[in-house]
């Protein structure tokens, strides 16, 4: 798989990333890149600068130093519109779900397919609303509001208005956490259908080991704020370093 | 002598030495909470100035716009009949004894309906409407901030100050003088009700004579204000809500200062107004 997206085009570049909030710093000299059809996992412990650097990545926070060129655009200098227009080729799934409280699941889906695919008719709506919840295998839910919904529920249904404007980047922050075994294997299995089904390109922060064994082609792990090692699940896994022994043991 | 000069400088030392670190500590104390000022007058000028930006963009929210024009107006309706309708009650039992003592009984409807339309309704509903409209978007915005809702808004290509900020502040400038106007009726229709608890007019007699002293100029002045404290309401709980903190406690805390902070502005924009009323003489 590795040897597969190593001729393909970069997704994502990151150069010398640096992000501090006050006098403390998050990450410093983050350099990275994500290939056309890989899954890159971010691995790392809480508090390590994870989530952090995802947010960067889609613009919601704004970094001290240093570039991030999403589908080469660079995205320090794009202004309001240009980044909006990035944005409809990501799908971000978020660590709580963040499902619109006051809409059904229909709504919720609809919310973005209408913002950013303006010339759809209400019947393809309709349709590709009623696809991506088949794909993530809760169309019964389709009326049903957040508050009825189960944790597992709540992240596939975010994983699905993430799908439903068809994104070429997937970014997946924390995607099993909280969730039962069962359920966190159900998600990593849909990650892995996703990368197939809809071809995109994916990084996932995560700090659980068995959803980074199903998903990851790459894996970079951050310790306090820097790269600590980037290699395949094989290397981490043979590793004799006492930090990453006690993720993989 | 070197001896006991050195014992009495020791202590005197290290008292000073206190001293400069207790004031070094009170002017980095003072420094944060200046710092912490500017911050938030930073953040409120800029909140203020994307909102009134996206206020005249061409994508409007119009159907979000309208749903809470219904929330905000519509849901608050059993509320403001209540309140408007006890307010006339009340002021008409109170002022009575008192106008039968001057022998002046005949103008009860008028000096209820003036005091009701330029001053109580207003006040009245802007208040409650603080309360529960305030509260309401502080609390909201507040939980979708933490929930990162605002966050999933802004990464699907919306503008959550267009979408949530701006539908909210309108609604409220817009549906708050209506609610006033209506308080205003059912105020002078609870005063007819107050009126005839311990006499006997018609409903005809008393709203002609209510509205003998009243002109058309004294609504200006109360119906312009009104939209300055329906912004305020609007503009107070967004903000409250939209700088909310990450933790679920902040979401109380937004919920609670919206209230606090928009009823004390409806007061000091009530005097502003009386005072500029007053000056121009309407």
């Amino acid at each position: 798989m590795i040897n597969q997206v190593k001729n393909s085009k970069k997704v994502v570049e990151i150069i010398n990333l640096k992000k501090s909030f006050g006098n403390q710093i998050i990450l410093q000299n983050i350099s990275l890149s994500l290939m056309e059809g890989e899954n890159l996992v971010i691995l790392g412990k809480s508090g390590s600068g994870k989530s952090v650097l995802i947010k960067c990545l889609i613009g919601l926070l704004t970094t001290d130093s240093g570039q991030i060129n999403v589908f080469e655009e660079n995205m320090n200098s794009s202004t309001g519109k240009e980044l909006a227009l990035l944005r409809e080729k990501i799908g971000f799934l978020f660590q709580s779900s963040a499902l619109y409280d006051s809409m059904t699941v229909r709504q919720n889906l609809e919310f973005p397919l209408r913002r950013i695919k303006k010339n759809l008719t209400e019947n393809q709506i309709s349709e590709k609303v009623n696809e991506v919840l088949e794909n993530v295998g809760l169309i019964e839910s389709i009326n049903k509001m957040p508050s009825e919904l189960s944790g597992g529920m709540r992240k596939r249904i975010s994983l699905a208005r993430t799908l439903v404007v068809d994104p070429q980047l997937m970014l997946y922050d924390e995607p099993t956490t909280g969730l039962d075994p069962i359920t966190s294997n159900e998600i990593s299995l849909l990650i892995l259908d996703i990368q197939k089904k809809y071809k995109t390109s994916s990084i996932i922060i995560t700090h659980d080991i068995k959803c980074t064994q199903k998903t990851a082609n790459r894996i970079i792990m951050i310790e306090d704020g820097l790269i600590y090692k980037e290699g395949n699940l094989e290397s981490f896994e043979n590793e004799s370093d006492l930090l990453i022994k006690s993720y993989f043991n | 002598m070197i001896k006991k000069t050195t014992s009495t400088l020791i202590p005197s030392l290290d008292k000073a030495k206190g001293q400069i670190i207790k004031l070094s500590e009170k002017t980095i104390v003072k420094k944060e909470e200046a710092n912490s000022f500017l911050t938030n007058v930073a953040d409120v000028t800029l909140f203020l100035t994307k909102t009134t930006k996206e206020t005249f963009t061409r994508d409007f929210e119009f159907k979000e716009f309208l749903r809470q024009c219904f929330e905000i107006g519509y849901k608050t309706l059993p509320l403001i009949s209540i309140t408007g309708t006890i307010m006339g009650l009340v002021l008409t039992i109170q002022s009575r004894p008192i106008l039968i003592k001057f022998g002046a009984e005949t103008l009860l409807p008028s000096m209820v309906a003036v005091s009701i339309i330029r001053e109580m309704g207003p006040v009245i509903t802007a208040l409650i409407c603080a309360g529960k409209i305030g509260s309401g978007i502080g609390a909201e915005l507040g939980s979708m901030k933490v929930t990162e809702q605002i966050d999933a808004m802004e990464v699907s290509s919306t503008n959550p100050i267009r979408y949530l900020v701006v539908t909210r502040v309108l609604a409220t400038t817009i549906m708050i003088p209506i609610l006033v106007l209506y308080a205003d009726g059912l105020g002078i229709l609870g005063s007819w009700i107050g009126a005839n608890i311990k006499g006997d007019v018609s409903f005809l007699l008393f709203f002609s004579r209510a509205f003998k002293h009243v002109e058309f100029i004294d609504f200006i002045p109360a119906f312009t204000k009104s939209f300055f404290f329906g912004a305020v309401i609007g503009l107070v709980g967004t903000y409250q809500g939209y700088n909310a903190g990450r933790g679920t406690e902040s979401v109380g805390k937004a919920a609670n200062t919206a209230v606090v902070l928009s009823s004390l502005l409806v007061i000091i924009i009530d005097m502003i107004a009386v005072q500029i009323t007053d000056m121009i003489a309407i």
